[in-house]
């Protein structure tokens, strides 16, 4: 920590905030309603009672019991893949000095899915350890592009600039997508699936395999989370703090992508879940990137895993995809950001 | 003195009027020529002697079916919607005074589908019904972001971003749709999302026709004012426009052509981005760019589904193609406009 910051930092903001206890106990309760609901919802709904022994008593063997042990891995991989998506989009959010930063928004999953998709058609790649490596790629490769185009011209990386970078980015790479695709009908299929699992095909295995990318990224994020602080006065009071901006957007952005595409490759593009979380918290916990951080991925986790049953619902009795479901709940929000900033930020 | 820089002006003047005479000229031409060959080359290539007999209404075996029944539609659906998209975006470029301002980012053209695949798999609606529908959604969705991006002072970032979120909505509004779907309904949906000229047929086309002939001209007349209104808003209130009536007709008659287009051949990524662009640095400034911008539009859509339907072993829909094309060219416009400091 002390490599990005002196201790003068710690006296820019040293209050915790104001609401951040009920905050954090309002939000843990909302985690466990959530891992409760989407245990119980689904195409089947089950009891109470066979969520309890579905948890706790392995030797039942009825039918709901496993239909609840099958939810789990599910359930799990959905909070896990909250969190990276919250805190990726908190990340992305502070480096750019942008609001509107979200890896959906900035074209960064579409990167990753090009990528998976080359990977599909011309390597034979049919597994999630190296999907994810692709998808990592991708999405380092995107955000690179993105950001390039975006912050160039004076004023640097501005939020309309940078949106309208990620989103043409986004169209070229989709064009893409699609001329790889249409030839190719078994790398169609398996992209289909790939893009439709969302985190409906999470699995022990898929957890396992995220797991590292996901303590990675978020120690990043806890760790730079002063230093974003100390930026977020400019980068010259930054420099003047003791923050190396260079290294300190280097890492953050590293973290990010880290985040960002590894949910990606595992459960396919979500969008909006980084916009959503961070915008939340950032309007009950104030700016404090040190608080920010760790309770978008509470939110996150929370968000990503209600609209996860919300589209069991909705679709019943199949089940719409969870970026869909973002998406519809993210939009207005990102329409709400447009008409309250002020002209000359855009 | 003043006698010599009159006839400077004027001389200028000619010039531009030449240059867009041969601009014209040159695209027309090309557009003949690409019509021509959409109707001659196929699996089987006739001779043009065969595909102009036909088309006089003569029945030679073979050759009538092919050329009446699966090319002709396709080459005049190509045309009249790369026509009609054209125009429209050059005109929404125009009146925002923006090249990235086109039907596509703000979320109209999604506005329409969405509604489109709503009447078709929910309501099972005829095609009169969808046509009408989509084409009231895409004016809804007009006066919507518009009047968003007023709130708090209008700007065009504003504009745009909203527009982006709204088009986010939409589109998962349609996935929705396509997934609660009934099987048989998915290829008449699947229609308003990709740009295809596969399977036009001769009877869905005489909405789009009959629209372009009758908007085309009065556009052409709200031209001289959309030339005035490129000045902006104040110096064209001077000069004695209403800018709103103008504005509003313009809109309307853009949505009309794009829903009616939409409707044929689905949304064909990039052609409203595109063709204003181009047809502006072909033509040059200071004459009306609506003509030579449908030109280029008909002219990049036939070019792309020729190169869609024979230049690979798989035939591509005409979609992909301009999409591949266009995406490029917006991000170099991009980094264009980024260096300039125009956004």
């Amino acid at each position: 920590m002390n490599r990005f910051s002196g201790t003068k930092l710690k006296q820019v903001n040293p209050h915790i905030p104001k609401y951040f206890v009920i905050v954090l106990i309002v939000s843990f309760i909302l985690l466990v309603v959530c891992v409760i609901v989407s245990l119980v919802f689904g195409s089947k709904m089950v009891g109470f009672d066979e969520v309890i022994d579905g948890l706790f008593h392995p030797n039942t063997t009825s039918y709901d019991a496993n239909i609840v042990r099958n939810r789990i891995p599910r359930t799990i991989f959905s909070l896990l893949c909250g969190v990276a998506l919250g805190v990726s989009g908190a990340l992305m959010q502070s480096v750019t000095r942008n609001p509107l930063a979200d890896p959906s928004i900035l074209g960064v999953n579409t990167g990753a899915s090009l990528f998976v998709v080359i990977g599909i058609a011309f390597f034979n790649i049919s597994s999630a350890n190296q999907y994810i490596w692709l998808a990592l790629v991708g999405a380092a490769f995107t955000t690179v592009i993105v950001f390039g185009i975006g912050s160039l011209g004076r004023n640097g990386a501005t939020p309309i600039k940078l949106v309208l970078a990620g989103t043409a980015t986004s169209a070229a790479l989709s064009s893409f997508v699609t001329a790889i695709l249409i030839p190719r009908s078994h790398t169609m299929e398996q992209f289909r699936f790939w893009q439709v699992g969302s985190v409906g095909s999470g699995s022990w295995d898929s957890i396992t395999t995220f797991a590292p990318f996901l303590v990675t990224g978020v120690l990043i994020a806890i760790l730079t989370a002063p230093a974003l602080n100390a930026m977020a006065l400019g980068d010259e009071a930054a420099t003047g703090l003791g923050v190396r901006t260079g290294i300190l957007r280097f890492a953050s952005s590293l973290g990010a992508v880290l985040l960002c595409g590894a949910a990606t490759a595992l459960a396919g593009p979500i969008g909006f879940i980084g916009l959503l979380s961070t915008h939340v918290m950032r309007l009950v916990l104030g700016p404090d990137l040190r608080f920010v951080i760790p309770m978008s991925a509470i939110s996150g986790a929370i968000i990503l895993t209600l609209s996860d049953v919300a589209g069991r619902l909705i679709g019943s009795p199949g089940e719409l995809e969870v970026g869909v479901v973002t998406a519809f709940i993210g939009a207005p929000l990102l329409i709400t950001l447009a008409i309250r900033s002020k002209v000359s930020s855009l | 003195m003043r006698n010599n820089s009159v006839t400077y002006i004027m001389e200028g003047r000619q010039q531009r009027r030449r240059r867009w005479i041969i601009v014209t000229s040159i695209l027309t031409a090309l557009a003949c020529i690409l019509c021509l060959l959409m109707l001659l080359l196929g699996n089987t290539i006739y001779p043009i002697k065969d595909v102009i007999r036909t088309l006089t209404g003569e029945q030679i075996q073979g050759v009538s079916f092919a050329v009446n029944v699966i090319r002709l539609p396709r080459m005049l659906a190509g045309l009249f919607a790369g026509f009609a998209f054209g125009i429209a975006g050059t005109i929404f470029q125009t009146l925002f005074r923006n090249p990235l301002a086109n039907p596509n980012v703000l979320g109209i053209t999604s506005g329409s589908s969405a509604t489109a695949v709503f009447c078709i798999v929910i309501l099972q609606a005829g095609n009169a019904v969808i046509s009408i529908a989509s084409l009231i959604a895409g004016l809804i969705t007009v006066i919507v972001i518009y009047g968003l991006s007023g709130i708090r002072g209008f700007s065009i970032g504003r504009l745009i971003l909203i527009g982006i979120g709204v088009q986010a909505m939409f589109d998962a509004l349609i996935s929705y749709l396509m997934l609660v779907s009934a099987e048989q309904n998915l290829p008449a949906a699947l229609r308003w999302l990709n740009g295809s000229l596969n399977g036009s047929q001769m009877h869905d086309l005489p909405p789009l026709i009959i629209s372009v002939f009758i908007l085309v001209p009065i556009i052409i007349l709200l031209t001289k004012h959309l030339s005035i209104l490129e000045l902006g808003e104040q110096s064209a209130i001077s000069l004695g426009v209403n800018t709103d009536i103008t504005r509003m007709m313009l809109i309307l008659s853009s949505v009309i052509m794009i829903a009616l287009a939409t409707s044929t051949t689905g949304p064909i990524a990039f052609i409203t981005f595109l063709a204003g662009p181009i047809a502006k640095r072909l033509v040059g400034a200071g004459f009306s760019t609506i003509i030579p911008a449908g030109l280029v539009g008909a002219n990049i859509v036939l070019a792309s589904d020729l190169i869609g339907q024979f230049a690979f072993d798989v035939r591509f829909p005409v979609g992909v193609i301009t999409g591949i094309i266009g995406a490029p060219y917006l991000i170099y416009l991009l980094i264009r406009m980024n260096q300039r400091g125009e956004l």
